[in-house]
């Protein structure tokens, strides 16, 4: 039975429509990461399942709970808030406290509960502070304390790590995947991140426009995107998509780009094989492409293209192709990066296997 | 700014180049300007009181020569003795004390039932999901503006009616009543700036209305309660209509004392004791002031609520 699910869920503000007819479920221990731009409807869909706003139409189940019209208290659920939500009046035991407000347990077990959650999160020495004299890296380890304190069968996160400096932010990341292992809760996590999303998630849901366009594993969402936008949504920089016609000739199927470079796509898996001269849109990750101007051999394609400009950032570098009327980028070693320099021909080679293709008129995957 | 910079850059070349003072502010035609309009003000409100003052320290035969910015030739402390002990409101002549405890007994239920009424509504419309809330807190507004002269009638009728009319109760209920609108509005603008999630944690956690009201809320609104508190005790304190429409004839506060000292005392007019009364009254919001002055001011300028 699955932990949590959504059940052909509506909601309405007024007459504008945010999530329309959506269906959702996760199992016991999953880490779900509703993934997607400002405005997708994730924050919504999960302040739903706290029970802070209301379900316009449909069911949640968290177990085999109907919990649609319960209150937010009663639904077994912890929840750690972006802005971490601390009771600034209140010392960090008294918020750890308080997080077990509704719980009706002994003096003795709120005790044991909070020593339990201090020690695991390192905030023993924190417990006589207020929220004002911690910095963000020990509010946000208080937060997600006072939600580890309720024992909930589901946590969720609401962005919790977007107000964190870039370092603080990896630690919490690694903390809160060790946190998942070590308890083993369901976790519903929202985030516009990628990158938390593929490095926690045991499963993600990429919402867009109230729509989930795809469900699965960080591996799935990554290699087979389902449709354009999760395509050109996951991954930094950004999956090279470009528009091309199909051609047949003697038993291979080719894609013609506008500027008349080709590729080979008789090793895509095709669900279905397109027409002949049908539009497609030919989705290249820019880490497959092999090294610039190296020997080639068996490549789907094979690119002579001037060089527009690189980019470092640390331990990578992306060097920017024109191609047509737009750039092809690409994963290049950073070494190899200054080699690279504006207006000078290379010759790059994309292998077999590794393309995307999606319809050009629907956005859907081939 | 620029002079820590300017002092920063002169003290690290300091052998080679003098220190440059300064030049000191000249008074110019602007600021000769403001003074005096200070000035000015500041003696409309201190030779009025400075008048009181020392006729309230004066015999009346002191009094009687007319000269009223003299200084007493005899310091007597024999006008507010009697203003306080023996002065006549009426028929009863006890002095002004038997005013200064009514208006006491009459601010604490004033105070707390009015604050008491409006935190919890005001809590109620900014942080709880209520139906109509907008058209409420509209109709609250509104109502501040209706002219408490307009309702007098209707109000002793209903006070009467549930039989606290001319009583001290009679007179905290309506000042309770009449406060609201505001001080609804002051505290839900108040904590219309407590941050929504602080308010979602709090559901999650508890959920309970009155929990969270005192565990959470209450605990943030120390400033706002300082602010308010002043306002009431003021226009409490101050009130004379209120006071003398609602209480009885034993119930009547200081300034309606006062006011039927002033005015129907029989026999000649005793300036001394007059000026001593109104000192009396106005003792207490003066002392109100000076010890929570600065809260005040904190709690007005005192805008988000810091995490």
């Amino acid at each position: 039975m699955p932990r949590v699910s959504f059940e052909r869920i509506h909601k309405t503000y007024g007459a504008v429509s945010i999530l329309k007819d959506l269906n959702l479920s996760v199992e016991h221990g999953d880490f779900l990461v509703l993934l997607g731009p400002s405005g997708c409807g994730k924050t919504t869909l999960l302040n739903m399942l706290a029970g802070l706003t209301d379900v316009t139409d449909g069911r949640i189940m968290i177990g085999d709970r109907d919990v649609t019209d319960l209150d937010p208290k009663d639904r077994g659920l912890a929840m750690v808030f972006q802005s971490y939500a601390l009771y600034p009046t209140k010392t960090v035991r008294g918020n750890l406290r308080f997080g077990l407000a509704s719980a009706r347990l002994s003096s003795e077990e709120v005790d044991r509960r909070v020593a339990w959650a201090a020690k695991l999160l390192q905030i023993e020495p924190l417990l006589d502070r207020k929220p004002a004299q911690l910095s963000g890296g020990q509010r946000q380890r208080v937060a997600i304390g006072r939600a580890l304190v309720k024992h909930a069968e589901v946590l969720l996160f609401d962005e919790p790590l977007s107000n964190l400096d870039a370092k603080l932010r990896t630690e919490m990341r690694l903390e809160i995947k060790r946190l998942h292992e070590e308890l083993n809760p369901t976790v519903v996590y929202v985030t516009h991140d990628q990158i938390e999303a593929m490095t926690m998630a045991t499963k993600i849901a990429v919402m867009n426009n109230g729509v989930i366009q795809q469900f699965g594993t960080p591996d799935q969402i990554y290699e087979r995107p389902a449709n354009l936008f999760v395509a050109g949504f996951i991954g930094s920089p950004a999956m090279n998509l470009k528009k091309a016609r199909v051609a047949k000739r003697d038993g291979l199927v080719t894609g013609h780009f506008g500027n008349g470079q080709e590729i080979l796509l008789n090793d895509y898996r095709f669900a279905q094989v397109p027409q002949e001269g049908a539009e497609i849109v030919v989705g290249m990750r820019p880490e497959y492409f092999g090294v610039p101007d190296s020997p080639v051999n068996g490549a789907a394609a094979v690119f002579d293209l001037p060089v527009a400009y690189t980019e470092r950032t640390g331990s990578d570098a992306t060097g920017y192709l024109r191609f047509d009327e737009g750039l092809l980028s690409l994963r290049v070693e950073p070494s190899q990066a200054a080699r690279l320099a504006g207006g000078q021909k290379v010759r790059v080679a994309f292998p077999p296997g590794k393309a995307n293709l999606f319809d050009a008129a629907t956005g859907g995957r081939l | 700014m620029t002079d820590i910079a300017s002092a920063a850059t002169i003290g690290a070349t300091v052998d080679s180049r003098p220190v440059v003072r300064r030049r000191k502010k000249r008074i110019t035609g602007r600021s000769i300007a403001v003074i005096v309009f200070l000035t000015i003000c500041a003696l409309f409100f201190c030779v009025p009181l400075y008048v009181v003052l020392t006729t309230s320290l004066k015999t009346m035969d002191e009094i009687r020569q007319g000269n009223i910015f003299a200084l007493p030739q005899v310091w007597t402390l024999e006008a507010w003795r009697f203003a306080w002990f023996e002065a006549c409101s009426g028929i009863n002549c006890d002095g002004l004390r038997v005013g200064f405890w009514n208006s006491v007994l009459i601010l604490i239920p004033s105070l707390i039932l009015s604050i008491a009424l409006s935190i919890v509504t005001g809590y109620a419309l900014a942080l709880w999901d209520v139906r109509w809330a907008g058209t409420f807190l509209f109709l609250m507004f509104m109502c501040a503006f209706v002219p408490f002269q307009i309702i007098m009638y209707p109000l002793i009728a209903m006070t009467r009616s549930i039989g606290v009319y001319g009583t001290i109760w009679g007179v905290a209920v309506v000042h309770a009543v009449l406060a609201m609108p505001v001080l609804v509005l002051i505290f839900r603008n108040y904590y219309k700036d407590i941050p929504q999630e602080i308010m979602n944690a709090a559901i999650m956690d508890s959920g309970s209305f009155w929990r969270i009201f005192f565990e959470i809320i209450l605990p943030m609104s120390g400033n706002i309660l300082i602010v308010v508190l002043i306002l009431q005790i003021t226009s409490i304190w101050n009130d004379y209509l209120i006071g003398v429409t609602f209480g009885g004839f034993n119930t009547q506060p200081m300034t309606v004392n006062l006011a039927n000292m002033v005015t129907v005392s029989t026999g000649t007019a005793s300036y001394n004791v007059d000026m001593a009364a109104a000192l009396l009254t106005a003792i207490p919001p003066l002392l109100i002031y000076f010890l929570v002055g600065k809260f005040f001011v904190a709690g007005i300028t005192a805008g988000a609520i810091k995490g």
